[in-house]
């Protein structure tokens, strides 16, 4: 395939992807948006306010960041892995697999469709954050990159889930046991200045906490990580990711035997 | 679409070499298969279950990995060059294989964008397959609001799209009924007369006989035979007819030659050797006062060869 051709393949892709999400928006936009929702009432101005500040803001300004970086994360993952596991589960992978379209173009195509979705989902829960607080951006180039790149890096983790997963229970096991105990001690909800010295050790081991950190630092101008050391760290995952999901899509027998 | 300079015609459009496949369980689905398909070739890949029929495809389409040999489709070597040799190749697989919750059109427009065509040509052209294969009104329909026949159809049409030299249809028939089947069958005649080359695996050996030039037979990951459907037929060293008569018959006549043995009391089965002429048949029952009213094959001739065929494979083995 040449150049323009594989930019049409992509954009097929992408545009399928899009397609797909916005079908069924009440199952992929509605819900994150009423949980997200959800947390601002209750953690933000009911629990919140009597919380007092944390990292020199108050509760709600603190906990924001996290909360929008938690949908998108958890957007951009979940719209990947179920996406490539129904085309795995019906068969529809198929009509990719003898076509011409090199893997690296599958890859782009899928994690650029759950970015977008991972974006759409943390730009409405901005917009209702609004509705709690006032957000004032620190650093637009910073919070922009930082939420761009943790989308697209979920993403592909989601399609790293996808390939192995044999059955919907595969899908659902690494989100429920994996993301979501990662994400809510990621520092979304608490610095991790309020931990003892050894669990603050063993937080800095979550990834997750750099990208949380690094968004609330472009947001807030506070952060309990270094930025540049979180970039380092959101570029090597990107790239480990990147490499083995290639390698899967290329040689992995979940997908040709 | 990048291809080749030229296509020499002399090059088959599908030539296998020494093609071996064993599955992580240590089965061996193909045992050294040496298949080649010429272009503009009708050709069936017959088998029964479990032959090596679809792995065959699976890995001549990329959907199954090789454990050795070559595949080559229009000269192209698949180890080297599989992505451009993709191009050349449609295929239709036995089980449906599309998102049923897509649209009817997206799906065929979806598949000429994997191939890299743009969304213009791509519309052209899913109008012009889905009203060739009667689906056109059903184009903004989610597929699985399809019948069986329908959603068989659309697979066709998705295998179209990008205009292979090389279409490969994975039982086309099953799912179809008789009339349909027909109108299918006649739609595939006349691509392979435009120069499509197609090769198809069915059950159905009145499907292969009606259709194909040529015929390759796979039992057990080995073929057993590859041949011209004429060849293969003049191989047949018996033909079984069934005769309805006009009253019961009372005593089985015997007749020097022929096999005949009564079904019921106004049936009779006769197996005539190949090259035996019927008129002495039919003397031989005139003189016996037996008369036929109707007859008929027992089954079909290829049928015939094709159980022949397996059956001395089976006690081999």
């Amino acid at each position: 395939m040449n150049a323009q051709q594989q930019i049409v393949a992509f954009s097929t892709l992408v545009k399928k992807e899009i397609r797909r999400f916005t079908r069924i928006w009440v199952q992929t936009l509605i819900p994150p948006v009423i949980t997200m929702a959800l947390y601002f009432v209750i953690f933000g101005a009911l629990i919140g306010s009597r919380i007092g500040d944390m990292g020199g803001y108050d509760y709600m300004s603190f906990v924001v960041p996290g909360l929008i970086m938690m949908s998108v994360i958890n957007n951009s993952y979940s719209n990947v892995v179920s996406s490539f596991y129904s085309a795995k589960f019906n068969k529809s992978i198929e009509e990719l697999q003898v076509s011409p379209t090199p893997n690296y173009i599958i890859l782009a195509g899928y994690v650029c469709g759950g970015a977008l979705r991972g974006l759409l989902v943390g730009g409405i829960v901005t917009c209702v954050s609004l509705l709690f607080t006032d957000l004032k951006i620190h650093s637009p180039v910073i919070t922009v990159s930082v939420i761009f790149l943790s989308a697209v890096l979920f993403s592909i983790a989601g399609m790293i889930n996808a390939i192995f997963a044999n059955s919907f229970d595969d899908i659902s096991v690494v989100p429920t046991f994996v993301l979501t105990p990662l994400t809510y001690l990621g520092g979304v909800f608490y610095s991790i200045q309020l931990l003892p010295e050894f669990w603050q050790g063993v937080s800095h081991l979550n990834p997750i906490l750099y990208m949380v950190n690094a968004f609330r630092y472009g947001i807030l101008g506070v952060s309990d990580v270094s930025v540049v050391g979180a970039f380092i760290g959101i570029f090597i995952f990107l790239a480990i990711l990147l490499a083995y999901c290639l390698y899967l899509l290329e040689h992995c027998k979940q997908l040709r035997s | 679409m990048s291809e080749p300079a030229h296509i020499d015609t002399g090059i088959p459009a599908l030539k296998i070499n020494e093609l071996h496949k064993t599955y992580g369980g240590g089965f061996r689905a193909l045992k050294g298969i040496e298949l080649e398909v010429k272009q503009g070739d009708f050709f069936a890949l017959l088998g029964p279950n479990g032959a090596g029929k679809s792995t065959t495809i699976g890995i001549v389409t990329s959907l199954v990995r090789k454990s050795a040999g070559k595949v080559f489709i229009y000269g192209i070597d698949t180890d080297k060059e599989f992505s451009l040799a993709k191009q050349y190749i449609g295929v239709v697989p036995q089980e449906f294989n599309f998102n049923i919750f897509e649209k009817v059109k997206d799906i065929l427009t979806n598949q000429a964008g994997y191939y890299g065509i743009s969304s213009a040509l791509a519309e052209q052209r899913a109008e012009k397959y889905l009203r060739q294969l009667g689906l056109w009104e059903k184009r903004d329909e989610q597929s699985r609001n399809l019948s069986g026949g329908m959603k068989r159809r659309l697979m066709i049409a998705r295998a179209l799209i990008h205009e292979p030299k090389l279409l490969i249809l994975d039982e086309p028939s099953a799912g179809v009924d008789i009339e349909l089947r027909r109108s299918m069958w006649e739609f595939l005649k006349d691509i392979n007369e435009a120069g499509t080359t197609i090769i198809l695996t069915t059950h159905y050996l009145e499907e292969a006989e009606a259709l194909c030039r040529n015929i390759a037979i796979i039992n057990q990951g080995e073929i057993v035979e590859n041949t011209s459907v004429k060849k293969l037929l003049k191989k047949l060293d018996k033909e079984t007819f069934v005769l309805d008569l006009a009253e019961a018959l009372e005593v089985l006549p015997l007749i020097q030659d022929y096999e005949l043995v009564q079904v019921d009391a106004s049936t009779l089965e006769v197996a005539v050797p190949s090259g035996r002429a019927l008129n002495t048949l039919f003397d031989h029952l005139s003189r016996q006062g037996i008369q036929v009213i109707s007859m008929r094959n027992k089954v079909n001739r290829l049928e015939e060869m094709f159980v022949e065929l397996i059956g001395q494979q089976v006690e081999l083995v």
